[in-house]
């Protein structure tokens, strides 16, 4: 059989309450909603270093969990989104590079269309067919950027979900089994975001509703569930972002059963554009007992259409959704937000005038070490240090290129030492860094994130987080490194 | 086996800038300056001089690269000009090139020149400089007083103390160079603060507050150095000699081994002991007074044990009884220290060098330490370079002819 094997979600951790940015616009809209909250990616994280949490999630090996490299291989890496940083530079490959998963490895990139996630998905799943296609990882991710005031501003969060698929003999314990699926195109433009643009125009919503879902969608359910060999009235949850009136519309002219649409957060999250189904996805398998039968749908310019059974891993264990929803922080300041999306352009200072120039020679000939936050072990001592480096820091060692490398993205570490400093140049102050020490020995001088004033302490354990380190306004360039986020909230209390 | 630099080579003529925002100088002015004040002190014009070094480390934004700023600005007489550079412990490194050269043989009259014009960037702190172009790919964009900050979280867990009373010694710190630099007519900062300011001041990179920050000032500072032969023949009859001049620089194991709990520097007591072993003595307690580099204050907390003068864990103590206070058992930063002195980074080791050469003479004025109603004997000077996780360490031990 083709089935899902895993599973992972990405959140970021800034949730916006809705209320602070009707209180915000309170002067120009009154009636804009005040209930939930909605996701936003900080300064230093995009749609491709969500997608690589995501993947990281997704890709886990419990069993090998603190051990270096302890990722579940695959030799496809599909990346579907709307906003990729780069236009022009792989983002599968560089998700890639960060796994350290660079070499025998297809990575490619999705986008166009809300519709890539499932896209991706569906592709990937037919391409399973054939024996020979290796084990596959699918990831969507948008950040979206929404004009202030906008409806889109309140109903848009950022996130990302990935899932790990192949083929397994009948009787494995699997997440979900694929049984079948369709696709139509229809040139339909509910919304577009024109190359260069930021924000999308939207058409109204009524129009959408009774002319895209009413209209188009039964072109690839019908199929899919005919593929799959099952009645509409079998379904047991079916994935569907759409508004309720929609989805009632939907279960009426299908046949589906009612009460089975999942939740589409948006009371919690918002809408994450490509990666919606794929999180709503991962949320219903959670949910989902073993034999469950699921309808998944992708919609833009066009539908996808997918069937699963939920398979024996199915349940409460089969993603970290629940975990990375839980892991939310209210930040309930609304210039905040803004300045984080790069749509309030704050006081920076003339430190924030230093040129973020990448020597891209050094980068390559050092990406193991930067982007995949690789180490070194000697051969003769045992010591792992950060960075690898010809000679072994080990002062009673010192041995010359007896360095093999030590994957320590994934390797324990607590804080050593850490400061909080408010005058150094970050779009996010203060600037929290220090020393952190690996379980498997070494130290790393390194950035943190998703770190308050106030949070960071002493001997509290960290984990590490592919983040954006730079911005090169000047070159377009956006340089990306690892961060140490502590992992529980303790208090020094005294931020400034 | 070497014999090491002690007494070998005597200083006869210094010479210090007044330090500060000196909007009205440049490097050039700051160099003639002290430079006027040294060849007067020693008797000896600028065409005896047979070599220099010239020590800045902003060149960007000070001077520009090479020996020619201090050649130029001086109009030498075409004698080799070298400048060092090595980070916060630049002026040290000038001196100990001039020092060596004259221990050497190869020339009798040297000159050792730190300058630094910080006060051109349009903003205060130090001015922002690339790391390398590897580091920055994946270095924390860190700032001075954030990667020393870091020494106090380390300090306060190695040692079970709360923050509270770390910042306490901290403010004592700060609070001891403002009363002693208010005696010193060079200093760059010359009011006189409270505890309860320093402590309540706003933060600028945890634990640090604006008051446990030194001064970003304009200055420079220069030593005219010969042999001891010679300084005889100039008819002095005290002269100061270097007793020892050390360096250890960082090999890594700050920044990458498992070793470094990350709240003192290994490279001071590296530096610290070679430096009582070339000097002839036992140890800190052989000093009468001392400068160090306390471009904040936990720096100079954490130094007090690094160089000897603290037992292990016991410096926040020490500072608070008083113990290095200008009427304490050992002055520390008598004459302000970077933190009111100021620091302007190229001439900071030669700074230190000047208050020793003042102090051991007895021509330090108002501020003159005077052990049983003598003149000191013996001074050290401290430099740490860079940040803790990498870093150059140097010490100067200076005292007089046939102490």
């Amino acid at each position: 059989m083709r089935a899902l094997l895993s599973a992972g979600v990405y959140l970021p951790r800034a949730r916006l309450p809705r209320s602070s940015i009707a209180a915000g616009h309170a002067w120009f809209n009154p009636n804009l909603p005040k209930g939930g909250e909605r996701s936003y990616a900080a300064w230093d994280e995009d749609s491709l270093t969500l997608a690589v949490e995501a993947v990281r999630a997704c890709t886990a090996d419990v069993a090998a969990e603190g051990v270096a490299g302890s990722h579940r291989q695959f030799g496809v890496l599909a990346f579907a989104s709307t906003t990729f940083p780069f236009a022009d530079r792989s983002n599968a490959g560089l998700v890639a590079a960060a796994l350290g998963r660079e070499g025998a490895l297809q990575a490619r990139d999705h986008g166009g269309s809300l519709r890539a996630g499932t896209s991706a998905l569906l592709a990937a799943l037919q391409a399973l067919a054939d024996p020979a296609c290796p084990e596959t990882v699918v990831v969507a991710s948008d950040a979206r950027n929404a004009k202030p005031a906008s409806p889109q501003e309140s109903q848009f969060g950022h996130g990302a979900a990935a899932f790990r698929l192949g083929r397994a003999p009948d009787g494995t314990a699997v997440l979900a089994e694929y049984l079948g699926g369709a696709a139509v195109t229809a040139d339909f433009v509910d919304h577009h975001r024109s190359d260069g643009e930021d924000f999308d125009y939207t058409l109204e919503e009524r129009w959408v509703r009774d002319e895209a879902w009413g209209k188009l969608l039964p072109g690839a359910v019908v199929p899919a569930l005919s593929a799959a060999g099952i009645a509409a009235s079998a379904i047991d949850h079916c994935v569907v972002n759409a508004p309720a009136a929609a989805q009632k519309k939907l279960a009426a002219q299908l046949g589906l059963r009612e009460g089975i649409f999942v939740d589409t957060l948006g009371k919690t999250v918002g809408d994450t554009g490509t990666a919606q189904p794929l999180v709503l996805l991962a949320a219903a398998l959670e949910k989902a007992t073993p034999g469950a039968l699921l309808l998944l749908i992708g919609f833009g310019q066009g539908i996808d259409a997918l069937v699963f059974r939920a398979g024996a891993l199915a349940g409460t264990a089969a993603s970290n959704f629940s975990a990375a929803l839980a892991a939310g922080r209210q930040e309930p300041s609304y210039t905040r937000y803004l300045a984080h999306q790069g749509l309030l352009e704050m006081e920076l200072g003339m430190r924030g005038e230093r040129d973020n120039r990448t020597a891209q020679s050094v980068a390559w000939r050092k990406r193991r070490t930067v982007t995949a936050l690789i180490g070194g072990k000697c051969r003769d001592c045992s010591t792992v240090q950060y960075p690898l480096t010809r000679a072994c820091v080990n002062p009673d060692c010192r041995a010359f290129d007896t360095q093999e490398e030590f994957p320590l993205a994934d390797c324990p570490a607590k804080v050593k030492t850490f400061t909080e400093d408010w005058l150094a140049f970050t779009p996010a102050p203060p600037l929290v860094y220090g020393n952190v020490t690996f379980a498997a020995g070494g130290n790393a001088f390194i950035e943190f994130t998703d770190a308050a004033p106030g949070e960071t302490m002493v001997g509290q354990p960290v984990r590490f987080v592919f983040r954006l380190k730079d911005r090169d306004a000047l070159r377009g360039f956006h340089r990306y490194f690892w961060k140490a986020v502590p992992v529980s909230v303790h208090a020094h209390g005294e931020g400034n | 086996m070497a014999r090491g630099i002690r007494d070998q080579v005597a200083i006869v003529g210094m010479g210090c800038s007044r330090f500060g925002e000196r909007w009205d100088c440049g490097p050039d002015d700051l160099m003639i300056e002290a430079f006027q004040e040294a060849s007067a002190d020693a008797g000896i014009e600028r065409d005896r001089i047979e070599a220099a070094w010239l020590g800045v480390f902003y060149q960007e934004q000070s001077t520009s690269k090479s020996g020619l700023p201090l050649s130029m600005a001086l109009r030498l007489p075409n004698v080799p000009v070298t400048r060092v550079e090595n980070l916060c412990a630049t002026g040290t490194e000038a001196l100990r090139g001039a020092v060596y050269a004259v221990a050497s043989g190869a020339v009798d009259i040297a000159l050792a020149m730190g300058v630094e014009k910080l006060k051109d960037t349009g903003f205060g702190g130090l001015p922002e400089r690339a790391k390398g172009t590897f580091e920055d790919l994946w270095q924390p964009g860190f700032t001075p007083p954030g990667a020393f900050a870091q020494l106090g979280a380390a300090y306060a867990a190695k040692h079970g103390l709360s923050m509270q009373d770390v910042k306490r010694a901290m403010a004592h710190v700060s609070w001891k160079s403002h009363e002693n630099a208010a005696l010193n007519p060079k200093a760059h900062l010359r009011n006189r603060i409270t505890i309860e300011q320093a402590l309540g001041a706003p933060m600028i990179a945890y634990p640090l507050g604006t008051f446990d920050c030194c001064g970003v000032s304009d200055g420079a500072a220069c030593a005219i150095v010969t042999t001891p032969e010679i300084a005889r023949s100039l008819g002095r009859t005290e002269a100061v000699t270097v007793k020892s001049l050390q360096l250890a620089p960082s090999n890594g194991v700050e920044l990458s081994h498992g070793s470094w709990d990350g709240a003192h520097t290994p490279t001071t007591r590296l530096a610290a002991a070679r430096a009582y072993a070339e000097a002839g003595i036992a140890g800190a307690e052989a000093i009468d007074l001392f400068e160090v580099h306390d471009c904040f204050s936990i720096t100079e907390l954490v130094l007090m044990e690094d160089l000897g003068f603290s037992a292990e864990g016991r410096a926040v103590y020490d500072i608070l009884d008083g113990r290095y206070d200008r009427s304490g058992a050992k002055p520390c930063q008598i004459d302000g220290g970077l933190k009111c002195f100021g620091h302007p980074v190229g001439a900071s080791g030669l700074r230190m060098a000047y208050e020793m050469y003042l102090q051991l003479l007895g021509r330090a004025g108002a501020r003159q330490h005077s052990p049983q109603g003598k003149a000191p004997a013996l001074g050290l000077t401290h430099n740490l370079g860079g940040i803790p996780n990498r870093n150059v360490a140097a010490i100067g031990i200076f005292g007089l002819m046939d102490v």
